[in-house]
C-alpha cells in the first residue's frame, strides 16, 4: 500500500515509503522535518502551505506527496543562500510586512512567483497575485510595500549585473 | 483535512489509465486535483483508486490544429490563461481561465479535471459552451467526441462514463468575433457567483450571431437561448432588453450568500455588461 | 518618556530618545521569515501521539449511545475516550462572577446532552495524525434529536427549547447600567432617534489554529504543556486546576503563536484535555485544530442585538441614550462570556457628552458555540451602537454627521473626562482628529463628488467615526483576574539584558518594542536586549497580551523594573566613580558622573555587581529587578476615520475607494509597528462591515463554516489605507503611552457602514445590517425605491427631499437598464 517517493527539496533529495494519501504539506512537515511551511485551512484556500513545485506556487495541502515523487520543491526554508536573505524576505522585514508570521512563508513563495512572471508589479497587481493567501494581521498593505519593495532590489541587481558583464 | 486511505495508481500511458479504470469500478480521476482532493480531504469523498494521469505524456499542451485549437485536458488554467496562441485566436477560454480561484490553483488545476468536474459555479463550463467546444474523451471503446452543449447534465454530473477519460478540449477560433467573459466572484471561495460567457458576431449594426451562456445561476452552466434568440439579426441596441432574458426558464440556485431572485437578477445584469464588455473590446 | 523616566507630554517627536520612536525591523522577523520558528504544531516528542475529537454533528441532542470499538480496533490506536473515562478532570472555567449569573456546567467532553455543533463527544488518541483522524471518523454516537434554538428573541420566549434546563430559561444574565434623569431627557427632546442594528457573529480564524501539546515528566512530576494561547499564566494556573495538579508541577509555554485576536485569550476544552491523557498515557500528546474545527469549536465573537434610543435637541445637543441589548452566550460560558457585553456597557457613550443613559443588557443561551473576546471585544459593539446611531440622527435633523459629532466632543480642557457611564478617560483631543481625517480624506470635495453623482445616477458615500477605546486592560478593581502585568529585567554578567514580561505577544512585536525601551533607559543597543515570554517556568506571573495591554500595561512594568535597577547601578557607579548616585545618568553605553568627567563603561559596571569584590556597603550583588504594575485606570485611545465609498446602483456591490485613518494611541515606540496595528485593525472591522458573518442555520448548523464560504478580508478587496496620527500622551503610566491593538478595528466597522448608508441615504436608505452583501445593499434600495414611490411624504423634512430625489434617481436608473 505504501510507495516509494524521492521528492527533491530545497536541493535535497527526501526519500521515503508513504500512504498514498499523505499530503505534500505532510511530507514536508513530517518527513523532511521542515516546518516552515503551514497549514491554516481543510479547503485549498488560505495559502499559508504555498510552495514551489518546480518552479511554481502550489498549495501543497492539495497535492500528494505521491504526485511530487521526482519533482523539485521550494519551501521558505530553501529562499535565504545560506546567510544571504532572498530580496522577498528582505522587504518582508523591511516594510513590516509580516506581524505573527503564520501566513508569511505562503506569501513569500506566492510573491515569488508573481516575481518570476512579472517582476515590476503594480500594487493592485500584487492583491490580485496574493488573493489567494490569506493574512488576518496585516491588512495586506505593507505585504504589498514587501513585495514592491523586493521588486525593487531585485531590478537594481539584475541591472548591478548586466552592467558587470 | 486528511483524505480516507485509498490505492494510488499511476499509470504512464492512456491505455494503462483505461485499462485501470475499466477494471476498477469506484475509481477516481485525479488530473489536477483540485475538485477532487478537497473533497477527499473534508471526506466528502472516499474513492478507493485513485487514478492519476499525471505521468501520462501527452495531455498537457495547446496546439493550433486548422480551424481549432486543441487543449490537452492535463493543461493547467494558468497556461490557458497566459496562452499567446488563445489570446489571439480565442481568448475567451483564455479570459475565462484567468479568472478562476487563485494563483496557485490556476497553477495545479487542469482544464480537464474542471470540466469533469462540473462545478456548478465553475468558470470553463461558461466558456466552453459559449464556444461550442468539443470535448475529447475516450475509452477502451474507442474515442468520442461530445459537444459541450450536451456534456453538462447536471450538478456534478457529465455525459462522461465512469471508464472514459478527457483528453482534450477543442475550441474554435474565435477571431472576428466579440467575446468576454464578466465574473460576480464569490468573497470567499472566488467562485462564480454569476459568470456570463458571450461570443457574438455583428453584421454591420446587427447582430448576426450569439452565443451566450451562464454559469453559477443553474445547477449547472448553460446556454442561454432566450437571450440568443432575443439578439439574433437584431440592432445592437437591443442588448440590454436581451439580457433580461438571462434565466429564464432555469432553476435558479438559492444560498446564503445569493438567493434565487437576487441571483437572477445579477445574470441580467452580467450578461448586459458582458454584451456591452464584448461589443467594446471589438469596437476597438 | 524618557530617561528620567517622566513623561514630557509633548508627544514622541519631542523626545530625548535614541531607539524609542524609531522604525526598527522587528526582532521577531529573521526567525519568521526564514521559517526557522516554532509554532506549537511544529514541535515533535519522542515517543509522541496525536489526538483528534469527535465533535457533535448535531446541535442539541441527547448522547444515546457511543460506539468506540472500530476506532479502537484500527491498528495504532492507542486510546479512545468519552466523558466516562475522565473521572478526575475538571471543568472548562468561566472567570466571571456576577450577580445573578446563570453559570452551567461545562464538561470537557460532552456528558449526557450536546449543545452545539462542534462539541467535543469523544477523544482518540493514536501513533500518527492519520490514524487518529480515521478512528475519529470510525466513532459512531447514537443522538436522539432534541428541539434547537438558535435566535435569541425566540430562545427568550416561554415555550422555547431550554438549553440548561436547571435554569429554567435561556436568560444568562440580566444586566443594567443607568446614569442621569433618563426620563426628563425623552421627555425634553426635540426628537427621538430609534434604530435596531444587529452586530453579526464573526469567527476570528486567527491563521494559526489552536493545538496543544503535553508531556508529562512523572519521575520530575512535572506537566509541560504549550499551547497556542494569548495567557499562558492564567492556563497554567487553570490547567493545575483542571488535572489536579499543583501549579508548580505545570509549566505552560505559548511558543510562537500565529495570532490570536482574543480567540486565544481562554481556556478551552482541548488545553485540560490534552495534557491530562498525557498523564494518563505517559507519552507526549498534540493536538492541532483543523479549521473547520477552528470555526465550529472556537470562540466566535460579537453577536448581539441592540435597539438604540437617542434623545436629541434641535440643534444636536445630546440629551439621553436608551440602549437594550441582546448578547448571544452560545450553549456555555467560555471564560469570559458574560463579561464582553459589559464592555459595551462601560463605552457605549463613546465620545460624546451625554447626559443621561439606559442601558439593559441580557445574556442569552442559544445552541451555538460560545462567543467571547474578539478584537474589541465589547468595545466595538459600543462604538457601532453610538456611531451608528450618530449617523442616523444627523440625517434626520439634517445635519452633517461631522457636525453632529464635534458638537457633542468634551473639549480637551475637560480632560480628564468622566463619562455618563463612570468611565474616566485620561486625555483626549477629539477635534484634532476630526479635522486632520477631514483635511486628509479631502472630506468637502468628496461631499461634492457625492452631490453631482446622485444627479447622475452614482451612488457615492463618505462615512465618519469618531471613536474612543478603552485600552491597557486594566485595573485590577475592574478586571475578572487581575489587570496588572509583570516585568522583570535582568542583566547578565556580560551586559547583555533579558527582559522577562508576563505579556505574551503573538504578532504584536514586544520583542522589539520592549527592547527600544529598555535599551533607551539603559543607553544600550536593542540588539542586546533579549525579550522573552511565554514562558511559565522562565517568567514571573503575568496576564497576558489582551485588551491592547501589553506595552501600556506589560511595558511599564518592565519600564519601572528597568528604574528599580537604574537606581542600583547608580549606587554602584557613584560608589566606584566617587560620585553622587543622584548625578549618574546613562548613555552610549557608559554611565557618567556629574559633567560626564568621570564614566565607567556599561559592561564593567554590570561586571562589577556580579564580581561583587568591591561594591557599597550593604549593597546587593547581582542586577535583576521585578516590577508588577498595577495600573491606576485604563487608557483610552481615540480617532476620527473616514471612508469613502461608491456603490453600484445595479448589483449593490460596494466599493471602498478611500480610507483615512487619524488614531491617537499615546506615545509611539516603533511608529512602523503602530502603523501596522492599525492597518491589520481596520481591514479586521471592514471584514466585518462588508463580508464576514458566521451563519448559523435554524437547525444549529453552521452554514459557512469552512473559508471557502466564510468571507475573509483578502488583499485585492481592501483599499490602501492612508494614516496620519496625533499623539496625546496618557498619564496613566509614566511613557504615555496607550495601546493600539484594537483602534482600527472598533473605528472601521461603523465607519463602512455609514458610508454606505450615506451614499444611499438620497434613496431614503436608514440603516443596513452587517455585512454589507451585494444583496442585502440591492434589497435596501428595491426597499427604499419602491417605499418613495407608494408612500409620499410630508415635504418639510430632509430625508423626504432626499426621498424624493431618490425616486428620480431611481427611476434613472430604470431607464438605462432598459
Amino acid at each position: 500500500m505504501q510507495k516509494n517517493v524521492t521528492i527533491d527539496i530545497n536541493g535535497q533529495p527526501h526519500r521515503q515509503a508513504v500512504e498514498p494519501r499523505l499530503l505534500l504539506v505532510h511530507f514536508l512537515r513530517e518527513v523532511a522535518g521542515l516546518t516552515g511551511t503551514h497549514i491554516g485551512c481543510e479547503t485549498s484556500l488560505c495559502g499559508a502551505c504555498t510552495v514551489l513545485l518546480d518552479g511554481r506556487a502550489v498549495k501543497s495541502c492539495t497535492v500528494l506527496a505521491v504526485q511530487a515523487d521526482g519533482r523539485s520543491v521550494t519551501t521558505v526554508e530553501g529562499l535565504a543562500q545560506g546567510d544571504k536573505l532572498h530580496a522577498l524576505q528582505e522587504g518582508f522585514w523591511e516594510e513590516h510586512g509580516l506581524q505573527c508570521g503564520f501566513c508569511t512563508p505562503g506569501m513569500l513563495m506566492c510573491s515569488h512567483d508573481l516575481l518570476a512572471n512579472h517582476p515590476t508589479p503594480t500594487s493592485a497587481d500584487i492583491r490580485e497575485a496574493i488573493n489567494g493567501n490569506v493574512c488576518r494581521c496585516t491588512g495586506y498593505q505593507n505585504i504589498v510595500n514587501a513585495v514592491k519593495n523586493a521588486s525593487r532590489k531585485m531590478a537594481k541587481r539584475v541591472s548591478a549585473r548586466a552592467g558587470a558583464r | 483535512m486528511i483524505p480516507a486511505n485509498f490505492d494510488y495508481e499511476s499509470p504512464r500511458t492512456l491505455s494503462e489509465a483505461l485499462d485501470l479504470l475499466a477494471s476498477r469500478q469506484d475509481a477516481k480521476i485525479l488530473a489536477g486535483g483540485h475538485s477532487l482532493l478537497p473533497a477527499m480531504k473534508l471526506r466528502l469523498a472516499a474513492p478507493s483508486v485513485v487514478v492519476d494521469l499525471g505521468r501520462i505524456a501527452g495531455l498537457n499542451h495547446i496546439r493550433e490544429s486548422g480551424d481549432r485549437i486543441v487543449i490537452g485536458a492535463m493543461t493547467p488554467h494558468a497556461d490557458v490563461a497566459s496562452s499567446k496562441i488563445l489570446h489571439v485566436a480565442c481568448p475567451l477560454l483564455a479570459q475565462a481561465a484567468s479568472q478562476i480561484g487563485d494563483v496557485q490553483v490556476r497553477n495545479r488545476g487542469t482544464i480537464g479535471g474542471s470540466l469533469a468536474a462540473a462545478h456548478p459555479a465553475a468558470d470553463y463550463p461558461a466558456a466552453v459552451l459559449a464556444l461550442d467546444a468539443e470535448i475529447m474523451a475516450v475509452s477502451r471503446s474507442g474515442e468520442r467526441s461530445l459537444p459541450a452543449t450536451k456534456f453538462f447534465t447536471g450538478m456534478f454530473t457529465t455525459e462522461l462514463r465512469p471508464d472514459e477519460i478527457i483528453t482534450e478540449v477543442r475550441v474554435p477560433r474565435t477571431e472576428g468575433a466579440s467575446v468576454a467573459y464578466k465574473k460576480f466572484h464569490h468573497p470567499a471561495s472566488g467562485y462564480a457567483v454569476v459568470g456570463v460567457a458571450v461570443r457574438i458576431k455583428k453584421a454591420g449594426t446587427r447582430i448576426d450571431s450569439a452565443a451566450i451562456s451562464i454559469t453559477g445561476v443553474g445547477h449547472i452552466a448553460y446556454r442561454a437561448t432566450a437571450v440568443e434568440n432575443a439578439l439574433r439579426g437584431k440592432p445592437l441596441g437591443v442588448i440590454a432588453e436581451a439580457a433580461a432574458h438571462a434565466a429564464e426558464g432555469v432553476e435558479v440556485l438559492s444560498d446564503y450568500y445569493a438567493s434565487a431572485e437576487y441571483r437572477r437578477h445579477l445574470a441580467t445584469v452580467f450578461t448586459r455588461r458582458a454584451l456591452e464588455q464584448a461589443l467594446e473590446a471589438s469596437g476597438k | 518618556m524618557a530617561r528620567n523616566g517622566k513623561a514630557n507630554g509633548k508627544g514622541n517627536a519631542k523626545l530625548a530618545a535614541v531607539w524609542v520612536g524609531k522604525k526598527l525591523k522587528r526582532k521577531e522577523d529573521p526567525r519568521l521569515i526564514q521559517g526557522t520558528s516554532h509554532y506549537t504544531d511544529d514541535l515533535k516528542l519522542p515517543r509522541m501521539l496525536f489526538c483528534a475529537f469527535t465533535r457533535s454533528p448535531m446541535a442539541h441532542a441527547e448522547i444515546r449511545a457511543i460506539r468506540t470499538d472500530a476506532a479502537r480496533a484500527l491498528p495504532g490506536v492507542v486510546g479512545v475516550f468519552t466523558a466516562h473515562d475522565l473521572t478526575g478532570l475538571g471543568m472548562v472555567p468561566c472567570a466571571i462572577q456576577m450577580p445573578g449569573l446563570n453559570l452551567p456546567p461545562h464538561p470537557v467532553l460532552a456528558t449526557e446532552r450536546v449543545r452545539y455543533v462542534g462539541e467535543p463527544v469523544a477523544a482518540v488518541v493514536a501513533e500518527n495524525l492519520y490514524t487518529a483522524r480515521d478512528a475519529a471518523e470510525a466513532i459512531e454516537v447514537d443522538y436522539e434529536p432534541l428541539p434547537v434554538v438558535v435566535n435569541m428573541e425566540k430562545a427568550l420566549e416561554k415555550d422555547s427549547p431550554v438549553i440548561h434546563q436547571q435554569f429554567r430559561t435561556n436568560r444568562a444574565f440580566t444586566h443594567a447600567l443607568k446614569n442621569g434623569d433618563i426620563q426628563s431627557a425623552f421627555k425634553k427632546a426635540d426628537r427621538v432617534v430609534k434604530q435596531r442594528v444587529i452586530n453579526q457573529r464573526l469567527a476570528p480564524v486567527a491563521m494559526e489554529p489552536r493545538a496543544v501539546l503535553g508531556e508529562y515528566l512523572p519521575g520530575e512530576n512535572r506537566l509541560t504543556v504549550w499551547s497556542a494561547t494569548q495567557i499562558p499564566h492564567l492556563l497554567r494556573t487553570q490547567i493545575s486546576v483542571m488535572v489536579g495538579l499543583p501549579e508548580t508541577a505545570v509549566r505552560v509555554i505559548a511558543p510562537e503563536v500565529g495570532g490570536g485576536f482574543g480567540s486565544k485569550l481562554n481556556v478551552y476544552a482541548e488545553e485540560g484535555l490534552v495534557p491530562w491523557l498525557a498523564m494518563k498515557l505517559g507519552r507526549p500528546i498534540k493536538w492541532a485544530e483543523t479549521r473547520r474545527e477552528n470555526i465550529t469549536s472556537t470562540i466566535h465573537g460579537r453577536d448581539t442585538i441592540n435597539d438604540l434610543e437617542l434623545a436629541l435637541k434641535k440643534d444636536g445637543r445630546i440629551l439621553g441614550l436608551r440602549v437594550r441589548i441582546l448578547a448571544d452566550m452560545g450553549a456555555y460560558h467560555q471564560l469570559l462570556t458574560p463579561l464582553i457585553p459589559q464592555l459595551t456597557a462601560l463605552m457605549q457613550a463613546g465620545c460624546y457628552k451625554i447626559p443621561a443613559i439606559d442601558i439593559e443588557i441580557q445574556g442569552v443561551f442559544t445552541n451555538k458555540m460560545s462567543t467571547d473576546a474578539y478584537r474589541g471585544a465589547g468595545r466595538p459593539e459600543a462604538t457601532y451602537n453610538i456611531e451608528r446611531i450618530m449617523d442616523v440622527a444627523a440625517h434626520e435633523l439634517g445635519m452633517d454627521p461631522v457636525e453632529l459629532r464635534i458638537k457633542n466632543f468634551p473639549q480637551a480642557k475637560e480632560f480628564p473626562f468622566t463619562t455618563v457611564t463612570g468611565l474616566v478617560y485620561d486625555s483626549a483631543k477629539y477635534q484634532e482628529s476630526i479635522k486632520r481625517a477631514l483635511r486628509l480624506s479631502g472630506y468637502d470635495s468628496l461631499r461634492r463628488r457625492q452631490k453631482s453623482g446622485w444627479k447622475n445616477g452614482k451612488y457615492y458615500g463618505v462615512g465618519v467615526s469618531t471613536y474612543v477605546e478603552i485600552c491597557a486592560i486594566g485595573p485590577s478593581a475592574a478586571t475578572p483576574a487581575g489587570g496588572w502585568e509583570s516585568g522583570t529585567v535582568r542583566i547578565e554578567p556580560t551586559g547583555k539584558v533579558t527582559v522577562l514580561t508576563g505579556a505574551s505577544p503573538h504578532g504584536q512585536g514586544q520583542e522589539t518594542t520592549f527592547a527600544q525601551l529598555i535599551a533607551d533607559e539603559l543607553g544600550i543597543h536593542p540588539e542586546d536586549v533579549n525579550v522573552v515570554h511565554g514562558d511559565t517556568l522562565a517568567v514571573p506571573y503575568g496576564i497576558g497580551t489582551f485588551g491592547s495591554r501589553a506595552t501600556a500595561v506589560g511595558g511599564t512594568a518592565a519600564y519601572l523594573a528597568t528604574q528599580k535597577l537604574k537606581t542600583k547601578m547608580a549606587r554602584l557607579a557613584a560608589h566606584l566613580l566617587g560620585a553622587k548616585p543622584a548625578d549618574i545618568s546613562f548613555g552610549r553605553g557608559r554611565l557618567s558622573g556629574k559633567g560626564s568627567k568621570k564614566s565607567i563603561s556599561f559592561g564593567e559596571l554590570v561586571m562589577a555587581a556580579y564580581t561583587a569584590r568591591n561594591i557599597p556597603a550593604g549593597f546587593e550583588p547581582g542586577l535583576e529587578a521585578t516590577h508588577f504594575f498595577e495600573p491606576s485606570n485604563f487608557t483610552f485611545p481615540f480617532g476620527a476615520h473616514i471612508a469613502s465609498v461608491e456603490v453600484d446602483g445595479e448589483t449593490g456591490e460596494v466599493k471602498i475607494d478611500k480610507y483615512v485613518a487619524v488614531d491617537d494611541c499615546g506615545n509611539v515606540i516603533n511608529p512602523m509597528l503602530v502603523d501596522g496595528q492599525i492597518h491589520g485593525g481596520i481591514a479586521q472591522g471592514m471584514g466585518q462591515a462588508m463580508w464576514e458573518e458566521l451563519i448559523y442555520n435554524e437547525e444549529g448548523q453552521i452554514v459557512n463554516g469552512t473559508m471557502m464560504d466564510y468571507a475573509l478580508p483578502k488583499a485585492h478587496l481592501l483599499p490602501e489605507f492612508t494614516l496620519d496620527r496625533t499623539v496625546t500622551p496618557t498619564p496613566v503610566n509614566p511613557m504615555g503611552v496607550k495601546g493600539v491593538g484594537e483602534a482600527g478595528t472598533i473605528a472601521s466597522t461603523p465607519c463602512v457602514v455609514n458610508a454606505v448608508c450615506d451614499a444611499l441615504s438620497v434613496l431614503g436608505v436608514k440603516h443596513i445590517d452587517m455585512p454589507l452583501k451585494p444583496e442585502r445593499v440591492w434589497r435596501a434600495m428595491q426597499q427604499a425605491q419602491a417605499s418613495a414611490q407608494l408612500e409620499p411624504q410630508p415635504n418639510d423634512t430632509p430625508s423626504s427631499s432626499r426621498a424624493k430625489r431618490g425616486i428620480s434617481v431611481s427611476e434613472k436608473a430604470a431607464r438605462s437598464k432598459a
